[in-house]
């Protein structure tokens, strides 16, 4: 271990196995099952967004599976009005805080329903360039902070997006407004084909966190519990007034990049096999929970199958939504439409319908 | 505005850059939503004094000192934004915005296509920008193209103290992102009446700045003052000028460039940045969509070079003058 490893050991309340390593936490059955039951609900849709790209029913989708504890416990800690950052790779996020299984299956879709939030949902269209919603978490928290509330911004970011401008601008505004924003970085070891190796010199991502005397901690990110007791602790100290936090959540992403990609190219999958047996997400909390005597096969059909229902509702959903309305390519660039667009607007549309000039 | 509401409304001597601050002065005061932030806009009150004074009146906490990092003034400025304020975000010259350019580009710009409304972004970012004033390399540029061939960004640009409050305010209540670009040489060069308190110069229209009819000769920003003193020249020499300040160059103001085209039948376009890929090709595509026929002579440019702006000792070589102008004038009344 590097001295930086050692000043930021990996936080665990579970090991892989399932075991308790830090009692200090009251755990509920009910707060156990919760967790499962949010993982496994979007693992199936994970699960079923792959199948349905393979079928050519969706586009390209970046799959997250093996990171869903990172991610429903970091949204789990959120409270309504909290605003959130996502990136194209955190639908286990954005699903737990608040958006519908279709809404996000109609973005891969290639629709931009797919980035509109339910009414009340402070949630950002996820981010497709890199790191670049860091500074927008910080803005949010800031405009927060300025009207005298306790909501907090969350960012979600990847380990390669800490390579980028942005990530510095994020933290260091952040750091120096003392704005109530947590960066969550899942730091999944690679950047599409990139190891972490290539992509930085230091051994850990939240030592980066020092340069800004901003607090940071590194968690298993597979630990859902130790990812929702920790993001817990950074939010309450966000709205207190007490800044930001940088939290990186140690993982693993099982599949491709993205559906156009072959991890095989790059590293030896075995791994992830290797890493499905010892720490997945599910299978250790499948294990605490057998442990603890409350583990039930029926209850986790049960769960399995309702989750089922609700994607299988949901990808009907998707396939009979309404055709995309050509008026929306227009109609949302300004409130008002400039001249130009009107004109290109009517010409096209008269075109279309057959219309002689 | 009409004679009578200048009657009553109290008027100051200010040169453009005063009449800047005291647009944002007028805005702050009325709305607790605007924000300013940029580099050295505190304390300093802006490397050319335009937020001068704001500090003391509105407070540090309205007045951001940010560090030095535009895509982290753009970046941060679109949250504020995206949550319920209008923040007014300085570029200290528009020659250091393209590392904020993936800001506005791929976001300022683009939320509220890609949220179907549900979020936008109510932002000004004020940018110093062109030649003349011997500045050092870079500190130049007239990069306006780049954000006129942008989706959903306006652009403005006056060249006179009355049209820059003006079309500050108005664009500080665009519901959209606008940016608003200074000419630095003239940021002193002259003073002119501008009106206390609150008044808008509407955002897409030109100024018809004399009326003649045989060219219609249309420049914007710094230009403005060199097509003029062209145009007096031709006055002189016979030849019926119409001057157009274009003021917005996203949108175009289509009503007064084709109605001036139709009736002068000559275009001289005049602009600073490099004339490949220039907003003088979108004047130009223009007319040839709405007043092709009424063409008596090919339009043309006079514009900087397809060269990066040079180091200061060439700056007068790159910059159009007004004999260039003149002479592009003369061209195409002798076609």
């Amino acid at each position: 271990m590097t001295e930086m490893e050692n000043q930021f050991p990996i936080v665990q309340v579970m090991d892989g196995d399932g075991h308790i390593v830090d009692a200090s936490y009251h755990l509920t059955e009910s707060f156990i099952k919760e967790m499962y039951s949010k993982m496994l609900r979007a693992r199936t849709l994970d699960k079923k967004s792959v199948n349905l790209q393979r079928q050519g029913r969706i586009g390209t989708y970046a799959p997250f599976e093996g990171q869903e504890a990172a991610q429903v416990g970091s949204a789990s800690a959120l409270e309504e009005g909290d605003w959130m950052f996502p990136t194209y790779r955190d639908h286990a996020a954005t699903l737990t805080f608040g958006h519908s299984v279709s809404t996000i299956m109609l973005y891969w879709k290639g629709r931009v329903e797919g980035c509109v939030p339910p009414e009340g949902k402070n949630i950002f269209p996820p981010a497709v360039p890199i790191a670049t919603q860091l500074p927008h978490a910080t803005g949010a928290a800031l405009a927060e902070k300025r009207k005298g509330t306790d909501r907090v911004a969350i960012a979600y970011f990847g380990d390669g997006a800490t390579s980028e401008g942005d990530f510095h601008e994020g933290l260091n505004f952040a750091s120096v407004f003392k704005a109530p924003v947590v960066f969550f970085n899942q730091n999944n070891g690679y950047a599409i084909s990139v190891p972490i190796e290539k992509q930085m010199n230091s051994k850990t991502i939240a030592q980066k966190g020092l340069a800004y005397d901003m607090d940071a901690i590194r968690v298993d990110g597979n630990d859902v519990l130790a990812v929702y007791f920790e993001t817990q602790k950074a939010i309450e100290k966000a709205r207190n007034g007490e800044g930001p936090t940088l939290i990186e959540a140690v993982t693993w992403r099982y599949g491709a990049h993205t559906t156009a990609d072959d991890p095989s190219k790059y590293r030896n999958q075995e791994l992830s096999l290797e890493k499905r047996d010892k720490i997945d997400p599910l299978l250790r909390l499948e294990r605490y929970m057998k442990k603890q005597g409350f583990w039930d096969d029926a209850w986790k059909d049960q769960v399995a199958k309702e989750c089922d229902l609700e994607i299988e509702q949901a990808v009907e959903e998707m396939e009979n939504f309404p055709e995309p309305d050509v008026n929306d390519l227009f109609d949302h660039v300004f409130k008002e439409p400039t001249w130009t667009i009107k004109k290109q607007k009517e010409a096209y549309l008269s075109q279309k319908r057959g219309e002689t000039v | 505005m009409t004679t009578k509401a200048m009657t009553e409304v109290k008027t100051n001597k200010l040169t453009l850059v005063q009449a800047v601050t005291d647009g944002m002065r007028t805005m702050l005061s009325e709305h607790d939503d605007i924000l300013v932030l940029g580099e050295d806009v505190g304390q300093n009150g802006g490397v050319f004094r335009a937020t001068e004074g704001l500090v003391h009146e509105f407070g540090e906490d309205r007045i951001i000192d940010t560090p030095l990092a535009e895509a982290g003034i753009i970046g941060t400025s679109i949250g504020l934004a995206i949550n319920g304020f209008r923040p007014i975000a300085e570029m200290q010259f528009l020659g250091f915005v393209y590392p904020a350019y993936e800001q506005i580009m791929t976001h300022a710009s683009r939320i509220r296509s890609r949220t179907m409304s549900k979020f936008s972004v109510p932002m000004v970012i004020r940018a110093p920008y062109g030649g003349g004033i011997r500045a050092p390399e870079i500190h130049s540029d007239s990069v306006e193209a780049l954000f006129t061939h942008m989706p959903g960004i306006k652009v403005v640009v006056p060249s006179n103290p009355y049209d820059a409050k003006g079309l500050l305010i108005a664009a500080i209540e665009d519901p959209d992102p606008v940016l608003f670009m200074e000419p630095m040489r003239s940021y002193r060069a002259f003073k002119s009446d501008v009106p206390e308190g609150k008044y808008t110069v509407e955002i897409g229209k030109a100024a018809t700045l004399a009326e003649g009819d045989d060219v219609t000769v249309i420049a914007w920003g710094n230009m403005v003052s060199v097509a003029q003193k062209a145009v007096e020249e031709m006055t002189k020499q016979g030849v019926s000028c119409e001057l157009l300040d274009l003021r917005t160059l996203y949108p175009l103001d289509r009503e007064t460039i084709v109605a001036s085209v139709k009736k002068t039948g000559r275009v001289v376009i005049c602009h600073e940045a490099p004339e490949t890929g220039g907003v003088g090709n979108d004047v130009m595509a223009l007319i040839n969509d709405e007043a092709f026929l009424y063409l008596r002579a090919p339009m043309s440019k006079v514009a900087g070079f397809d060269t990066p702006f040079p180091f200061f000792a060439l700056e007068e070589e790159y910059l159009p003058t007004p004999s260039r102008v003149s002479h592009a004038i003369k061209e195409a009344v002798t076609f």
